[in-house]
């Protein structure tokens, strides 16, 4: 159960209980048609139905969907954002806090600059923060997490001990220590922001370990000669990729929120750099003049990270990755 | 029972030793000399030399670490560089800010999540359900001190309901005074708990309601109130109870950011006012003191939680 929380949760907020409640209610009293159905189906489509039974869940979910599409406008705005921005960014020759106009969609903010134009150019670099974190929290937490739970014993306490400390710190404070000590800046921020919540990633993927460590494909591949790195490679991370890549997309959302409150305190990315924490930042002197600075870029944020989660937990629900609702 | 809580506490004994330690070394990494980056433009030599012997920075590293453990022990964690202020007097002047949010915010997210919660199961499948749904997966997703900035644009600009910023202390001015600049606060703070809260009362519910034990007290016509209230209710909140408390440190870490937004000079304010003026002894004290709060927070909700539920040993 720590995840949800774990401590992280100021992100690990994000790792919704598990959404449909309802499926626990179902699996009690399962309805005897269901069985039939189930095994028509398996009757009927014997070539790889797990994989078929995938793809259905994949579209009955609609939260996939909404997140899919929340995404790929990210992308989009990613990679062709400085294109589409009606204006550029560091434009400062509008008329200052001008309030939000055909001209202005968003209005413009202290120094006369379009906001529209920024946000969108801001994507860019929340995207990438959030991104590049969470793939680095998952290669260092991931790695840790796979030695500990492979060879136990002193690696494991070690390891272990030294992730329960991080645990002790709520995420942000961990984000907010490791930036006091190293600097803002691009680069600090993702270490900073992947350091808070590897131990994440290292829990998920012990647990899974453990088990899996004691299936008898692990113990034939290894009775056939098969070296540690061989067994880890080929036979565990294969088995593990659906909480991987569960946590990841909730990590990407994390990592998100968390580069936007660090930036809001005045610890992030480079001050001259348009995001969407500085705007919040900026605006917030000005919150009686000029609403629109502050109210936009928040929402921006919220609803990217909403298309994480949602994605995150629908493809949760899909895959049914109990393991993630319950340790991430 | 016993022995569970006393592992426990050796446990977090362990951690909060590990904890200090690691805090004492985040300032030793400081890349640099960290005495030219505390004084920055002040730097003389002479100066840095007697910031260097006031800080014990030149000892070996040993003694500085036996010192500055002794001293936490006896709670002294050192006086800020900036201000000369102890580090001890700061926190006793911030926490209490700190967690009157926190306090003020886990009042308001249990009054919403509970009833919110029990109310979509219930309803389940139905457009209050969704509807909950949809808030809990945004307010989980907004940053709380974005939330804070819309809640004082409505209830203090525009309707000017609420005062937008500043605290006043309980002791001096009474209940409603302290309350009220702690409203909105609270709200931005506790609406990501809630959010987590409702999602595990439903779940929790939903699952309870599905068991022998409820069909049973359904079955010898007790009513629907009773059944919810006192059958399911009870065993649907066990779980809660774990999750209420892994998610203090939302509510802190939250709350340690919103300061921020309210203009509410607690440990959140204090820490990062710290690191812009590169005050170490400060925000090494302060972020030990989060740690040590985060870990005391979880040790009582696992206590809280074997003594809940009678069928958990802890072996």
């Amino acid at each position: 159960m720590a995840s949800v929380g774990g401590k992280k949760v100021s992100g690990e907020a994000t790792s919704l209980p598990h959404g449909s409640g309802g499926d626990a209610a179902t699996a009690t009293l399962p309805p005897v048609s269901g069985h039939t159905s189930q095994l028509a189906a398996l009757l009927a489509e014997p070539r790889r139905p797990s994989e078929d039974r995938f793809w259905r869940r994949v579209r009955r979910e609609r939260k996939i969907l909404i997140g899919i599409i929340f995404l790929a406008v990210l992308v989009l705005l990613t990679i062709f954002g400085p294109l589409i921005a009606p204006h550029d960014p560091d434009n400062d020759d509008f008329e200052l806090l001008q309030s939000p106009s055909w001209s202005h969609p968003l209005g413009t903010d202290s120094f006369g600059r379009d906001l529209l134009s920024r946000m969108i150019v801001g994507t860019r670099v929340s995207f990438t923060v959030g991104l590049l974190s969470a793939v680095i929290a998952l290669a260092v937490g991931g790695t840790l997490g796979l030695l500990a739970g492979y060879y136990g014993g002193r690696v494991d306490s070690l390891i272990m001990r030294f992730i329960d400390l991080l645990w002790a710190f709520p995420v942000i404070i961990l984000a907010v220590a490791i930036v006091a000590v190293f600097g803002a800046g691009f680069l600090n921020v993702i270490v900073a922001i992947a350091v808070a919540y590897f131990d994440d990633f290292a829990r998920i993927i012990r647990a899974k370990v453990l088990s899996l460590r004691e299936e008898d494909f692990t113990t034939a591949a290894r009775a056939l000669g098969a070296t540690d790195a061989r067994v880890m490679a080929r036979h565990l991370l294969p088995n593990m990729v659906a909480p991987i890549v569960v946590q990841l997309t909730f990590a990407v959302g994390l990592g998100i929120l968390s580069e936007s409150t660090l930036t809001f305190l005045g610890l992030g990315v480079n001050p001259s750099t348009p995001t969407w924490g500085l705007a919040l930042n900026e605006g917030r002197d000005f919150i009686r003049q000029a609403w629109w600075i502050s109210v936009f870029p928040g929402l921006a944020i919220a609803l990217t990270v909403l298309g994480f989660n949602l994605f995150g937990d629908g493809l949760r629900d899909a895959l049914d990755v109990r393991s993630v609702g319950d340790a991430a | 029972m016993t022995e569970y809580v006393v592992r426990r506490l050796i446990h977090s004994v362990f951690i909060v030793w590990g904890c200090a330690t690691l805090v004492f070394f985040l300032l030793r990494m400081v890349p640099g000399d960290p005495v030219v980056r505390m004084l920055g433009p002040e730097y003389t030599p002479e100066a840095a030399e007697a910031l260097r012997r006031k800080l014990g920075l030149d000892e070996p590293i040993y003694v500085q670490y036996a010192r500055w453990f002794g001293n936490v022990l006896t709670g002294d964690l050192g006086a800020s560089v900036a201000s000369g202020e102890t580090v001890t007097g700061a926190i006793k002047s911030g926490l209490p800010k700190t967690l009157s949010i926190t306090l003020v915010a886990f009042v308001f997210a249990t009054v919403i999540a509970l009833p919110t919660g029990i109310i979509a199961a219930l309803r389940r499948n139905s457009w209050l359900d969704y509807g909950a749904s949809f808030i809990a997966f945004f307010w989980v997703s907004m940053p709380s001190f974005w939330f804070g900035i819309v809640l004082i644009l409505l209830f203090s600009v525009k309707l000017q309901w609420l005062p937008a910023i500043g605290y006043v202390e309980l002791s001096k001015e009474g209940f409603w005074p302290w309350l009220q600049r702690l409203i909105l606060p609270g709200l931005a703070v506790g609406a990501g708990y809630a959010a987590i809260l409702m999602r595990f009362v439903r779940a929790g519910l939903l699952e309870v309601l599905g068991s022998d034990y409820i069909r049973t007290a359904r079955a010898k016509g007790l009513h629907e109130r009773s059944v919810i209230l006192r059958h399911a209710l009870r065993n649907a909140l066990i779980p809660v109870v774990t999750v209420a408390g892994i998610q203090l440190a939302l509510l802190l870490s939250g709350a340690v950011v919103t300061e921020t937004v309210f203009s509410i000079r607690g440990l959140g304010r204090i820490l990062v006012g710290a690191i812009f003026d590169r005050d170490y002894p400060m925000v090494q004290g302060i972020i030990l003191l989060i740690a040590i709060i985060f870990v005391l927070a979880n040790l009582i909700v696992d206590i809280i939680y074997t003594m809940l539920d009678p069928r958990i040993h802890y072996g």
